[in-house]
């Protein structure tokens, strides 16, 4: 089935190997352009539509013109590890690890 | 992806993630003309607020009665630099009923999709895809288009 992806994981995405992509250089979370941006929203949308015919081969990449803001600082903070995050950061995972295990006990897991 | 595999290490998990890759990439030119088309859609949102207990499974919607608010608190998505508070920013439903309006698509399947993400990809591959798949097609689907957040 011909297929087009809307994201903004380029190196995810590319890493993966896709038909067709429509890549939005933003904060992962809005693919589909920023919240509210009605005019946006519509453009990307088309692009992405036009996409099922202009692509002619697997991988095809293309980018809508947007900028998520002039500050970039956004990039930055994404996944940022502070050394006062550590501790929290630790816990987290100690958390996860203690729901999989809870998840396969209750024969929830569906992992490998 | 640097990103994420020092943010998952500092969380204690000690194995990198392993993201899918595939050599060889499937390519579907489109059957007939779009505006003939009927598209299917397909997020990585879900219908409910989740927890992160909740196991993930295949979900959908109707799209002639489509829902306010989709849900992804459970997921690793930005959340210092955005939020999902307008379905619209990651739910091309509104945009693509426009476009079937003005003639450029031909329909809007009567389901959406929601994929279950954030496990094994063996479980993506030989079960959950095969089942989107298969919905996509029962309500006719010519194309699809994904959304992941």
């Amino acid at each position: 089935m011909p297929t087009v992806i809307l994201g903004s994981a380029l190196d995810v995405v590319e890493h993966c190997g896709v038909p067709r992509f429509l890549f939005t250089d933003f904060p992962l979370g809005n693919p589909c352009g920023k919240p509210f941006d009605t005019s946006m929203q519509e453009a990307i949308a088309v692009q992405g539509i036009d996409l099922f015919e202009r692509a002619e081969q697997p991988g095809t990449t293309e980018r809508t013109p947007f900028r998520w803001s002039d500050d970039e600082s956004w990039r930055d903070r994404y996944m940022e590890i502070r050394p006062e995050d550590l501790a929290e950061l630790g816990r987290r995972g100690e958390a996860r690890r203690a729901r999989r295990l809870r998840e396969k006990a209750e024969g929830k897991t569906r992992g490998d | 992806m640097e990103r994420t595999r020092a943010y998952y290490a500092a969380q204690g998990f000690p194995n990198p993630y392993v993201w899918a890759h595939f050599d060889e990439v499937p390519f579907a030119p489109l059957s007939k003309p779009l505006a003939e088309s009927r598209l299917a859609i397909i997020t990585t949102a879900s219908l409910y607020d989740r927890t992160f207990a909740d196991v993930r499974e295949v979900a959908s919607g109707p799209t002639d009665d489509p829902p306010q608010r989709l849900y992804g608190n459970d997921l690793e998505w930005d959340k210092k630099a955005t939020h999902l508070d307008d379905v619209n920013s990651f739910f091309p439903l509104r945009c693509l009923e426009a476009l079937v309006e003005a003639g450029r698509i031909g329909s809007i399947t009567a389901r959406f999709h929601c994929a279950p993400t954030e496990y094994s990809q063996r479980r993506t591959r030989t079960v959950d895809a095969p089942e989107i798949l298969r919905r996509c097609r029962e309500d006719g689907a010519d194309a699809a288009m994904l959304v992941p957040l």
